[in-house]
């Protein structure tokens, strides 16, 4: 029996996930990536060992994705976060996609066809909107963790927006809100919604929409609300922020050519 | 970048025209003309001027990396984040008292005794000029060119080029000399000598493998930039050329084992050219060809007609043109270089060369069924440029290539 691992080691978050010969998922781990991304990917790497029940040196290959994957340096090789958001959104929908990756500090959107081939891309500016960082910003704004936003914005009763396109002006917007009286729940919301409205701008959404990602798995509200703005039934995986560990996974067990000279076969 | 043995000419050819400007700056040689870019440089150099190009001397700010020191000086005079980077870099240095020409022995960027700018490309050229103009109390004139050009109509080149004449009188003033058309006539031929030596240059990135990358060609423009109409441009050129071709004929590519190429649409962004240009290297891409080269290719200038050539010339380039003449261009080259995808430079300071932003990427990638990629930066400004996302998306960009070459979506290019 053979087993894969994917490395995912992204801004906020490292996560691990380890697969077998039929792309099961055995185990995973997520790790907070710091300033050591060697060590969170380590970290990461030993939990979904653990979980997966299997050893280092049962693994056929590990390959690593998102912006440190340079740093895991027992990865065997690398595809970019573009391609293992695809290839791992890819195999659960086999029709022409949109993926919606929304990371802590980008946000992507990835075209793929009915093969789950990459057709286009585009991330989002260097900026904090329509990030995982801008809820960062608004939830030190409104005095909670970033984790009660959810279920305080499910509880929303009014509907507003946030103007601002800026992070910075967008908290400035929140404080004008809380002196008008505007309730948290609300605000939550409308934190959502804003950026729901950036991502929703940064494409034309044909065919079925995928989201992955760590602020899709911890905001399913936001989700929700993806779905009624662009109109579409808003495609889950299993694992969303396990899905580039997932994509790197699979293409190590694909053995893909990497475009690069340290991994020669393409 | 790659390992092209003219460079040291280059550097000779540069550095003589610096200290040239000095001399003429500080020894009171030759008055001084500063000049936009794109021109009106020949009539300034056949009346005499020491011609000075303040977007060179901004380039030389962005690939030092020192435009970020000096930006914010010119911001707080109330000069915008938002617009020309090069002009908030330049007039930031010289509040500062610096310059990179301090290299070839000049104490400050030349004074000029008058400033000329064509806004065939922007208006912040003349409002950059407009700064030193009242800052030094000397004459600020220029043309104002028409913009967005379908088709370069006889009436476009009869007004630019009555413009063009409108100069010579207060230029003849400033230079204390009439304007000899012989010499004129000399120097806009020598320019376009320059001209066809710079685009066959640039030509011999056509082969496979390319044996120079835009990231050399913003390197080596840049006699094409402020010395056209002068002997010493033409003669690095020949120089240059020659190496070129000895690198196509031995399959010398500037890019080892390379397998994509790539042509570049917008500025560089100069102080992230090695980088970049080693991401390349790294996935054995070589961006073989760029508007932003090719914009120092004047093919209308003409001797027998000079005013009117230069005219013409400064109307028929990209950056003049609407959407749909640059969109046939940017298909020429496409096919001319025989390239993979396309990468557009959204600049964040410079909209009159960001191409990006009226739909334009899009239509090309499905009507010539490639790939594009849209890098977000700026010319000089890198707090608009993140470099793990541009080197993720330039990553990605060519995985894709790869993946789609491999699928047989897109051939190789021969």
């Amino acid at each position: 029996m053979s087993y894969w691992a994917g490395i995912d080691c992204g801004s906020w978050a490292t996560k691990a996930v380890v697969i077998d010969q039929g792309a099961r998922l055995l185990g995973s781990g997520v790790a907070r990536s710091g300033a050591d991304l060697a060590a969170a990917a380590e970290r990461a790497y030993t939990l979904a060992l653990a979980q997966a029940g299997r050893d280092r040196d049962e693994m056929a290959a590990v390959w690593a994705t998102g912006f440190g994957r340079q740093s895991v340096e027992f990865a065997d090789g690398s595809r970019t976060e573009l391609d293992c958001h695809g290839r791992g959104a890819a195999y659960y929908v086999r029709e022409p996609a949109v993926v919606i990756d929304i990371g802590g500090q980008d946000a992507k959107v990835i075209r793929l066809d009915a093969d789950g081939r990459r057709l286009a891309h585009r991330m989002n500016r260097k900026c904090a909107a329509g990030t995982g960082s801008f809820l960062d910003e608004i939830a030190l704004r409104l005095g909670i963790e970033v984790s009660d936003l959810d279920h305080l914005a499910a509880t929303a009763t009014e509907s507003f927006e946030l103007s601002s396109f800026c992070t910075v002006f967008a908290g400035t917007e929140l404080l004008t809100l809380i002196r008008a009286g505007k309730r948290p729940a609300d605000l939550a919301r409308a934190a959502y919604l804003s950026l729901v409205k950036r991502v929703a701008a940064m494409d034309v959404f044909q065919g079925r929409v995928v989201a992955t990602g760590g602020v899709v798995a911890h905001h399913p509200t936001m989700v929700r609300l993806l779905g009624e703005e662009l109109r579409a039934e808003i495609v889950v995986p299993p694992h969303p922020q396990e899905i580039g560990a997932f994509g790197a996974a699979l293409a190590a067990r694909e053995g893909a050519a990497s475009v690069g000279p340290a991994m020669e076969g393409g | 970048m790659s390992d092209i043995r003219s460079t040291g000419a280059l550097r000779e050819t540069m550095g003589a025209y610096y200290r040239s400007l000095g001399d003429a700056a500080e020894r009171k040689t030759a008055p001084v003309a500063w000049c936009s870019s794109v021109g009106p440089t020949e009539l300034l150099r056949a009346l005499g001027f020491a011609v000075f190009f303040p977007e060179n001397h901004a380039a030389m700010l962005g690939a030092s990396r020192t435009a970020q020191r000096y930006m914010p000086l010119a911001h707080a005079q109330g000069y915008s984040q938002d617009v020309c980077s090069y002009l908030s870099s330049d007039i930031g240095a010289y509040l500062a008292g610096e310059t990179p020409l301090s290299a070839f022995g000049l104490s400050s960027t030349p004074r000029a005794d008058v400033l000329v700018f064509n806004t065939n490309q922007c208006r912040d050229i003349r409002d950059w000029f407009e700064w030193y103009g009242r800052k030094w109390g000397v004459p600020v004139i220029g043309v104002r060119s028409p913009r967005s050009i379908d088709d370069v109509t006889e009436s476009d080149i009869d007004g630019v080029a009555r413009q063009i004449e409108g100069l010579v009188p207060p230029l003849e003033s400033v230079a204390g000399r009439r304007l000899d058309p012989g010499r004129l006539a000399e120097v806009v031929g020598r320019s376009r000598q320059c001209s066809d030596l710079w685009e066959a240059c640039l030509l011999t990135a056509a082969h496979h493998p390319a044996p120079l990358t835009f990231f050399d060609g913003t390197i080596h423009m840049g006699p094409a930039v402020v010395l056209r109409g002068d002997e010493a441009a033409n003669a690095y050129y020949r120089t240059l050329l020659a190496e070129l071709q000895d690198r196509a004929a031995t399959a010398t590519g500037a890019v080892p084992g390379e397998s994509y190429r790539l042509y570049w649409e917008g500025m560089p962004i100069w102080g992230r050219l090695r980088a970049l240009s080693a991401v390349c290297i790294e996935f054995r891409t070589a961006v073989v060809a760029s508007t932003y080269c090719n914009s120092w290719i004047f093919s209308a200038l003409d001797a027998a007609d000079p005013i009117r050539s230069m005219a013409r010339a400064s109307l028929e380039l990209f950056i003049t043109r609407s959407e749909a003449p640059k969109e046939r261009y940017i298909e020429e080259m496409v096919g001319r270089y025989g390239v993979d995808g396309i990468v557009f430079h959204d600049c964040r300071t410079c909209s009159s060369n960001s191409n990006t932003r009226y739909g334009m990427p899009r239509r090309l990638s499905e009507r010539l069924g490639l790939p594009t990629l849209i890098l977000d930066g700026d010319v000089n400004d890198l707090r608009c440029f993140s470099d793990e996302q541009s080197r993720t998306n330039l990553e990605g960009f060519i995985e894709q290539i790869a993946d789609a070459r491999a699928a047989g979506r897109l051939a190789e290019r021969r």
